[in-house]
């Protein structure tokens, strides 16, 4: 217990909390002036995220792929890297589960799961190849893993247009039921929600990064290598190959993402004309996670809370789309600069301290 | 000393977040009621009132309710109908596609009386949604949903088109004639086989030069497709390429400021008044397709009691869904105009077929 107590009441635990009342805070105040309700507004998201079993269902397929995304941002950035790439990654990953999906037949014990490896191995390579760019070349991973987002959007779109378009529709074919990885007892429970096994991987790739990470020889490594690369090399090391090796893994956690949008959500990929934001939303929930697999849980929980519940605010309180996005917007900011808080924090103990002298 | 504070300050901050939420309770039902903020338009002292009681929404695609296209047209159909009728309306702006089923399915269980899916991206969400609520009433624009439930609307965009064709073959004075398409889907293909048929009509010499370019939002390949058609002496171009066709204007805007006045080149425009947005002085006419107008006038096909439930309503000229919009004239000699109109009667009258595709 008292144990507990601690981990909740330690700094990294408190900082995003308050940042996030604050963010609340602040989009109220938005609102207010906006000339909204913003107390009927967060009402209505807490109704539209819990009101019912199909929104709640709903809320779990949104928070799903950034958990994923965020935790391919936050691995890479443990191991000493910027991944600003799990958008590409993520949509190699959701054309691999397609392209299985659809035109390879197969039983599903083998079919879903052959998909799902597909890719995520696509999704893995496809960050590897930023990875192997930085190693072999030093070319700086951020610049690489943004061009290969467009490259990525472009040769999906090529893929889906000249492989797998279904005519007349601006998408692919629906994917085979044998390849879908829906759950039908739980998504009858939840009013037809679009619920599916994703989730449940996306909680063992959270405790995958935390065994990986912390608790073997590689994950020590690759964490060494993200602290000081030059002590690494000393220590012998092979730092190049930390490097590849950490944007696979980063890959494959966003290949992933894309795997069960595709799979379990939408059943078809469409000729998307810009990213779909998955990846980069992944960045912002790294950050309120503070890079910590749990944290990114949390993170994750938390965004897609909002995102979804955002259209309960639009229609229950009639909150224009806009302020919605200050608001989400707000509470980003405030959990991106802990030093507010901190500073914020230090100034109401420092005053309580004051008042008691007197 | 410095931990309880930070507790302290924690458990304050949530207190007041909840005391405040609990204060709130009274007014809930007084927010569910209240007309739209977005749209102050009350229902003005010439409203009939018929659609009082009507509840009627719209849920977006991804381009957002503001994209000055068909999503924003859609909803100033909403809005007039509101006005007109005292109908209440709402929409939702979906942030990425898998939020189109679930804005969808969030009017139909508040048992709206109509929900519009805008858009061709809507297609899967809107038949899903029918199909697991067969009580609900739906709407479609720019694709065909077949449900016993869901009333399709389509627009002979080839008529219109074959209008400006005859505006363009009869204004050229090279007797070269470009049109830019944006993918080369049913929808576009329609507007270019109704133009070439418009061209021919008047002007048999005039030879019509056919490009793609192969997405919608991509200005700079419109620039290009532009240059290289007016350096070959087509004189006139008419777009259907969305945000690609800015780049068509942007062409155009600049050869003409260097240009002499017989050396002038001219755009026709595509969906709206485009000359608003480009000015007078390279935009000829605009073929019109006025979403607002088919939304308004479903819907009140509803209200009256005979929505086209199931079937797949084509709007065209004799609905003045298509067509040139009045500022034609600034450009557009009377002769000409005079023309096109006579043209218009006989594709009403059917004297006329213009060519189509699927």
């Amino acid at each position: 217990m008292n144990k507990f107590l601690k981990i909740i009441t330690k700094e990294s635990a408190i900082v995003p909390f308050i940042a996030i009342v604050l963010g609340l805070i602040v989009g109220a105040i938005i609102m207010l002036i906006g000339g909204y309700d913003p107390i009927l507004a967060y009402r209505s998201l807490l109704n539209k995220v819990f009101g019912n079993p199909y929104d709640f269902g709903e809320t779990l397929t949104a928070i799903t792929p950034l958990v994923f995304t965020g935790l391919s941002v936050a691995f890479a950035f443990r191991t000493g890297l910027f991944n600003i790439g799990a958008e590409g990654q993520y949509i190699m990953g959701m054309t691999g589960a397609t392209f299985v999906g659809v035109n390879l037949h197969m039983p599903w014990y083998l079919h879903a799961p052959f998909a799902i490896i597909v890719g995520t191995l696509i999704g893995g390579i496809w960050g590897m190849i930023a990875g192997y760019l930085k190693a072999a070349r030093g070319v700086n991973e951020v610049i690489t893993t943004i061009m290969l987002n467009w490259i990525a959007l472009h040769l999906a779109n090529y893929t889906v247009n000249h492989f797998l378009l279904e005519p007349g529709k601006g998408r692919s074919y629906m994917i085979d039921p044998s390849a879908q990885v829906t759950i039908g007892w739980l998504s009858r429970l939840l009013d037809d929600a679009r619920v599916h096994w994703g989730m449940f991987f996306a909680l063992l790739c959270v405790v995958f990064f935390y065994v990986y990470l912390f608790r073997t020889k590689q994950g020590y490594e690759l964490r060494v290598v993200g602290s000081n690369s030059d002590a690494a090399q000393y220590a012998g090391i092979n730092v190049n190959k930390s490097i590849v090796k950490a944007m696979f893994i980063s890959g494959a956690f966003a290949g992933m993402a894309g795997v069960f949008q595709v799979l379990g959500v939408f059943m078809n990929q469409a000729i998307a004309a810009s990213p779909t934001g998955h990846g980069f939303d992944g960045i912002a929930v790294a950050l309120l996670g503070g890079n910590n697999p749990v944290g990114v849980l949390f993170g994750a929980v938390l965004f897609g809370t909002l995102s979804y519940g955002a259209a309960g605010m639009s229609f229950g309180a009639d909150v224009p789309p806009e302020i919605i996005r200050i608001v989400i917007g707000s509470v980003i900011f405030f959990v991106a600069a802990p030093g507010i808080i901190r500073w914020l924090m230090k100034r109401l103990s420092a005053k309580k301290r004051k008042g008691e002298v007197v | 000393m410095k931990k309880s504070t930070k507790i302290f300050t924690g458990i304050m901050l949530v207190a007041s977040l909840a005391l405040t939420a609990c204060g709130a309770k009274n007014n809930t039902n007084n927010g569910a009621s209240s007309p739209s903020a977005s749209a102050p338009a009350s229902p003005s002292a010439s409203a009939d009132n018929s659609g009082k009681g009507f509840k009627i929404a719209m849920v977006t695609d991804v381009g957002g309710v503001n994209d000055k296209s068909f999503n924003q047209g859609a909803w100033e159909g909403l809005k007039k109908l509101e006005a007109d009728t005292g109908a209440s309306v709402k929409y939702l702006e979906s942030k990425e596609a898998t939020n189109y089923l679930t804005n969808m399915n969030q009017f139909v269980r508040d048992k709206y009386n109509l929900t519009w899916g805008i858009g061709f991206l809507m297609g899967d969400a809107v038949k899903d949604a029918a199909t697991k609520n067969p009580d609900a009433q739906l709407a479609i624009i720019d694709n065909v949903v077949d449900a016993p439930n869901v009333a399709s609307i389509t627009f002979a965009e080839n008529e219109g088109s074959f209008l400006v064709g005859v505006v363009a073959g009869l204004t050229t004075k090279t007797n070269k004639i470009g049109f830019v398409g944006g993918i080369e889907i049913p929808v576009i293909k329609r507007f270019e086989l109704g133009f070439v048929a418009g061209v021919k009509a008047v002007n048999p010499d005039a030879k019509v030069t056919v490009v793609y370019t192969g997405a919608f939002d991509k200005a700079d390949l419109g620039k290009a497709a532009a240059a290289s058609l007016y350096n070959d002496k087509n004189d006139i171009i008419f777009h259907a390429a969305g945000g690609t066709g800015n780049g068509v204007f942007n062409e155009a805007k600049e050869r003409n400021k260097t240009a002499a006045a017989d050396k002038k080149v001219w755009v026709i425009g595509v969906d709206k008044d485009q000359s608003i947005e480009f000015g007078d002085d390279v935009t000829l006419t605009s073929m019109l397709k006025r979403v607002d107008q088919a939304v308004y006038t479903v819907s009140k096909e509803l209200i009256a009691g005979d929505f086209p439930a199931g079937k797949i309503t084509v709007l065209g000229l004799k609905d003045d869904a298509v067509g040139l919009p009045d500022t034609s004239s600034k450009n557009v000699s009377k002769e000409i105009l005079d023309k096109v109109e006579e043209y218009k009667q006989k594709i009403i009258s059917g004297e006329i077929t213009v060519p189509t595709a699927q």
